[in-house]
């Protein structure tokens, strides 16, 4: 059951939460808006008439003073309506609705990935500190932190696109038209966005283990004779894991933009994808709903990690 | 003070020999034998290494080396030119906020939480896209950008001071609040700063070279180690020469080897926690 405390904690968040969302939605209109450039120069050409112009954009409604014009679109947005794009007259929702699912799919993949990795080795490692197989891990994941995405990218396509045509090098298939062509082309660009989980992961739940381990009730396990993987698997393994989840929480958010660069590169037509497509046409409405919803599902997903970590752990519900 | 028995380690200095090698070769690269980075020369396209070009040539003929080098430039002007910004404005707001307290503090504290709830990479991309992308803007927006997490990181640390015995006996001795946080937590906080602006660094080296593969680095044919990275991953030039990607991208993985490693072994060399009590 939720304690007064969690429930007031709750509401507080929620509240900052709503403020924070407000601020976002402001910060992607004005992020726009006031920056340099003529979405009628796009539509009609550069060499209309002033007056053609002027109707374009009276048409479009960004003659109307900046507050007002915020206020209409968020009065729509509120209404669900995210307004349709300038050049293709496509509804902004329904583009968001059709790229959404790539980022979500890669970041999944991306995360299953990073710990089907990174928690073996932690665990392995743990069992014996400063040992090869220790040390040999750390330098791995140290290492593996300055590979940035882009990079190991180009190296995968290298190896498995280029040189033994394991993996398409672009393009995606769509998880519902054929599973199996979707992951082989989901499966280069997860590998990049999700590597340097892996070294944040290991060294987490490395260091975490390692504390654990010289706690009074593992000894006490030993001494009852308990073979060690049991040890770890059922003792230590739980209550070493909290940093690794709230990590890979705040993680989340990032990796949404992070993916940014592995869709651009893979050609997969997510919503990175698209605001970057979105930006140099200059279609304002494309780029400012992507932009807030980007924007608040990172803020949501940290909110509701953030919570889940209260709810999971008894430590910080008490406190 | 440091402890005796903590070291630095040998990689420590190679690793900042490897900067100090960098930055070299980014203010001297005028100087340097090398060729023109943007000079195109078709009898020697994807040419191997050789005498005349250490690191061989690219797909029109430049020299690899030159490009890199000079291509350095990019990279350290954005990283420590943003950081330096972020510094300067973040990291004094820090110190006073993180002394001061009161309204101040949390005006900007929850200003910084609003502008770190919005995801970083989307606002630069969408502010490159619109205002422009050359090397002075990149260095502002970037910089401007790294405001907030610099300000938090120097409060935090400022705060963990502000309260000590020798903060009270110097404002009981009278001392000035300027001087207080001049003379007295400046050189407590400047440690953590110097690391953590050396990861930011590398941070923004990687940002650099994301932009460039979205199209918003510096304008082509400047060369840039994003930007190098990124024509040797177009074009088919990962079938006929990867090596146009692979040095540089071997390049920019030892600087940021470098400045994480140099940065992590500061951090725990002035962390007086984890001191050997």
């Amino acid at each position: 059951m939720l304690g007064e405390p969690v429930l007031k904690y709750l509401i507080t968040r929620l509240v900052q939460l709503v403020a924070v969302v407000f601020v976002i939605s402001v910060l992607a209109f004005l992020l726009v808006h006031l920056l340099p450039g003529d979405p009628s120069v796009t539509i009609l050409g550069p060499f209309d008439t002033a007056a053609a112009r002027a109707e374009v954009l009276r048409q479009l409604g960004l003659d109307k003073p900046l507050p007002l014009q915020y206020l209409t679109w968020l009065g729509n947005v509120l209404h669900g309506n995210l307004g349709e794009s300038f050049l293709t007259k496509e509804s902004v929702s329904h583009a968001i609705a059709q790229a959404f699912p790539i980022d979500l799919e890669l970041v999944v993949l991306s995360q299953i990935i990073a710990f089907a990795v990174a928690i073996p080795l932690a665990m392995v490692a743990a069992r014996r500190p400063n040992k090869a197989f220790d040390r040999l891990s750390s330098t791995f994941t140290f290492g593996l932190l300055s590979v940035p995405a882009f990079i190991l990218a180009v190296l995968l396509v290298l190896v498995f696109a280029v040189s033994i045509h394991a993996f398409p090098a672009t393009g995606w298939t769509n998880l519902t038209s054929n599973l199996g062509q979707n992951l082989r082309s989901a499966i280069l660009p997860s590998i990049a966005l999700g590597a340097g989980s892996v070294a944040v992961y290991f060294r987490l739940l490395r260091s975490d283990l390692i504390s654990t381990l010289q706690e009074d009730y593992i000894t006490m396990a030993r001494a009852k004779g308990l073979p060690t993987r049991y040890i770890l698997f059922r003792h230590a393994l739980r209550p070493s894991s909290f940093s690794l989840l709230a990590s890979a929480g705040i993680n989340i958010g990032s990796l949404l933009t992070g993916a940014f660069v592995v869709e651009y590169l893979f050609q997969l037509p997510g919503i990175g994808y698209q605001i970057v497509e979105s930006i140099s046409s200059r279609d304002y409405l494309m780029v400012q709903g992507m932009a807030l919803v980007v924007a608040v599902a990172f803020v949501v997903v940290n909110f509701a990690v953030d919570f889940l970590l209260v709810l999971l752990d008894p430590r910080i519900r008490r406190a | 003070m440091p402890d005796s028995q903590k070291r630095l380690g040998p990689l420590f200095w190679i690793c900042l020999g490897f900067i100090g090698l960098v930055v070299f070769g980014a203010i001297f690269a005028n100087v340097l034998p090398l060729p023109n980075p943007d000079a195109q020369n078709y009898a020697a396209v994807n040419a191997g290494p050789s005498l005349h070009h250490l690191l061989g040539t690219d797909d029109l003929g430049r020299d690899l080396l030159s490009r890199i080098v000079f291509g350095s430039r990019v990279s350290l002007v954005v990283g420590f030119g943003g950081i330096a910004i972020g510094l300067a404005i973040g990291g004094t707001l820090g110190l006073v906020a993180g002394y001061r307290s009161g309204a101040l503090d949390t005006v900007l504290n929850a200003g910084s939480f609003v502008i770190l709830a919005f995801p970083p990479l989307l606002a630069i991309i969408v502010i490159v896209a619109f205002w422009g992308r050359s090397l002075p803007k990149l260095t502002l927006i970037i910089g401007i950008a790294s405001i907030p997490s610099m300000f938090r990181v120097i409060r935090a640390t400022t705060m963990s001071y502000a309260n000590r015995d020798f903060v009270v006996a110097a404002r009981a001795l009278g001392a000035s609040n300027r001087r207080i946080i001049f003379r007295e937590l400046l050189p407590n906080v400047a440690p953590a700063a110097i690391s953590f602006a050396l990861i930011g660094v590398a941070i923004i080296v990687v940002l650099e070279g994301s932009l460039a593969f979205l199209g918003l680095s510096v304008a082509l044919p400047t060369p840039s180690w994003g930007n190098i990275i990124y024509e040797g991953a177009s074009n088919n030039n990962l079938q006929t020469n990867p090596f146009i990607a692979l040095w540089p991208a071997l390049a920019m993985f030892l600087l940021l080897t470098s400045l994480n490693l140099v940065g992590d072994r500061l951090r725990s060399y002035f962390d007086v926690r984890e001191g050997g009590l």
